[in-house]
């Protein structure tokens, strides 16, 4: 394209083909390419009014409530993810480290009277530690994240089951690691602390992600590594902090299944795993690396939550929600490859 | 004549056995365009990875301004002043045009903003970004905040020649910097090579292109078969001899005739 406009040859009608005004397509692929966020915000905005039609409970605050705070621990869970994703990798073990640390709140806590905020900090500790095997073994022995996280998967469901020895632990009302199921009232508009946490923490990555260069880095390397290695960029280190701050993300999703779970509970959040990816994937993040914003896998998971919300006001069977979400991540990938093939 | 800038001694990089470089050396002094020439696997790209900090040399020295460095990494290098525009090109897609010419070395706020939260200033990165593509002379990039993937292959090459000529404090490496150009453009990247050599930056120019190469350098070194095997000047020698020597038709006395 420059180069025949740079040669000075270009016959008037080229220049004029080369300057046509861009399609509804191009324009539409440009928005999409500056928003990644854009598409699932519509689809959330339009799965909420069509909800609202088929049912008048759905846009009741106490309903809405009730979303939120069911969004809460995938939401943290999913922000996590992102960071991985983002850096073109994946975290399948990411649920099965939740599990393990609000186990282990859980117990330290109520079994060895240990105080909540050490409990907790204990549990932060196993997040962040957990991530670092899944970030060393990525960085260091250079295995495929999906290997890395699909081994680890295992190794910690199976540690979690063997700590737990089948047991759940309720936790006595008022503790300290309740604290994020506590809710509090804005109007009639019910949330949890768990609910302010994961926002926080949304706030926190989104900062991180836009404003810093560590954020340039993750978004670089996870584009072509080796052009983020040739300008000089430490990949390997990036590649690690994104794991390592991914594991603060996942003991924030722990505290708040603690809270929502009033304990400890291995069967807890078995899906978190996938619920977390699908909720990164819907919400416009590319699997492929370098694309996307955290903000996007909170509409995503929320959108997954009105939908199972929704359909479940409407009466209708359940497993449509689960059809829905299917044909949600089809849809949001293929549009994400249209947004990174075609070139404006 | 002054002192080098940047010298090789008795590079040797092997690959499993493969030999790619068979104890080169290699000397650039301040305000000089050194091009480097020689036929597909003469060890061209090797040498200037060795000399970028991508790879590191099994054996020989590396020295800038006459002290010896050790470069495990492109940043070592980047700290030394030496700056790189590889073939591959070296750009982010995703990021926008300031971004890449400011990835791995980001400006923060002053102030706290910057200090202890870190906050980037995007607007001088900006501002800076477009001065610099100003004084290239690249018209077609008018808006700094465009995505690089958005670019032509041109303009890509464009913005990481932006951005080494930016950042290369002394020796500004260019390996096939218009393979990918359109005439224009290369015409602007051959007075961008000229200008930094005003400014006395050293310059390595890798090219296949000959007569930019007669044009443009004052010396030449030619490199065949993993070493050195002669360092000529546009004045001394003609085209002709030079592809002699790359192909091995002609040889050279290794006694540094020209220097």
């Amino acid at each position: 394209m420059t180069t025949a406009t740079s040669d000075g040859a270009a016959s008037a009608a080229l220049e004029e083909f080369l300057n046509r005004p861009p399609t509804v397509g191009q324009r539409i692929h440009g928005i999409l390419h500056g928003q990644p966020a854009l598409s699932p915000a519509i689809v959330l905005v339009l799965a909420c009014v069509g909800f609202s039609l088929t049912s008048s409970h759905f846009y009741q605050l106490q309903n809405l409530s009730l979303v939120a705070q069911q969004v809460a621990v995938v939401g943290s869970l999913a922000a996590g993810q992102t960071l991985i994703i983002l850096t073109a990798g994946i975290d399948l073990s990411i649920g099965a480290i939740m599990v393990l640390s609000s186990l282990v709140m859980a117990n330290l806590s109520y079994q060895q009277h240990v105080p909540g905020v050490l409990a907790l900090l204990v549990g932060v500790a196993i997040a962040i530690a957990a991530q670092a095997v899944n970030g060393i073994l990525v960085t260091r022995i250079k295995l495929p994240p999906f290997i890395v996280t699909l081994g680890m998967l295992s190794v910690f469901t199976a540690i979690t089951l063997i700590y737990a020895q089948g047991q759940t632990i309720q936790l006595q009302p008022g503790a300290f690691l309740l604290w994020t199921g506590e809710t509090f009232a804005i109007g009639s508009l019910h949330l949890t602390y768990g609910v302010l946490l994961m926002i926080v923490l949304y706030l926190v990555f989104t900062y991180a992600l836009r404003f810093t260069a560590w954020g340039r880095h993750l978004y670089a390397v996870g584009d072509d590594i080796e052009a983020a290695r040739l300008t000089g960029i430490s990949v390997n280190r990036v590649l690690l902090s994104a794991y390592l701050v991914a594991g603060v993300a996942v003991a924030v999703a722990a505290w708040v299944l603690v809270g929502r779970v009033g304990g400890g509970d291995p069967n807890s959040g078995l899906n978190a795993n996938l619920e977390s990816i699908t909720a990164v994937v819907i919400g416009g993040t590319s699997l492929f690396g370098g694309r996307g914003v955290v903000l996007g896998s909170l509409i995503g998971a929320l959108i997954v939550q009105v939908f199972d919300n929704g359909l479940a006001l409407a009466g209708l069977d359940p497993n449509y929600q689960v059809l829905a979400v299917g044909v949600l991540v089809i849809a949001a990938v293929s549009v994400d490859q249209w947004i990174r093939s075609v070139k404006a | 004549m002054t002192a080098p800038v940047l010298e090789a001694r008795g590079l040797v990089k092997l690959f499993g056995r493969v030999i790619a470089l068979d104890s080169v050396d290699l000397d650039l002094y301040p305000g000089e365009i050194l091009a480097v020439i020689g036929d597909n696997g003469a060890g061209k790209s090797t040498l200037i990875k060795c000399l970028s900090g991508v790879l590191i040399p099994d054996r020989g020295k590396i020295l800038v301004n006459g002290r010896e460095v050790r470069f495990r990494n492109p940043q070592d290098a980047t700290h030394a002043g030496i700056e790189t525009v590889h073939q591959v090109l070296a750009v982010a897609p995703a990021l926008d045009i300031a971004s890449n010419l400011f990835l791995g070395r980001e400006i923060r706020r002053k102030g706290p903003l910057g200090s202890v939260l870190r906050m980037l200033d995007t607007k001088e990165m900006r501002r800076q970004s477009a001065e610099e593509i100003r004084k290239l002379g690249i018209g077609t990039l008018q808006n700094i905040g465009q995505a690089v993937e958005t670019l032509s292959g041109g303009q890509r090459q464009a913005v990481a020649v932006a951005r080494a000529s930016a950042f290369g404090s002394q020796v500004v490496i260019l390996d096939e910097p218009t393979a990918a150009l359109g005439v224009r453009e290369t015409g602007q990247v051959l007075k961008l090579i000229r200008d930094l050599r005003a400014t006395g930056k050293a310059v390595i120019l890798i090219s296949h292109d000959m007569p930019h190469v007669f044009e443009l350098a004052d010396r030449i070194h030619i490199q065949r078969l993993g070493g050195r095997a002669a360092v000529i000047t546009p004045k001394t020698h003609t085209m002709e001899d030079a592809v002699a020597i790359m192909t091995g038709a002609k040889t050279m006395m290794p006694s540094r005739s020209t220097d």
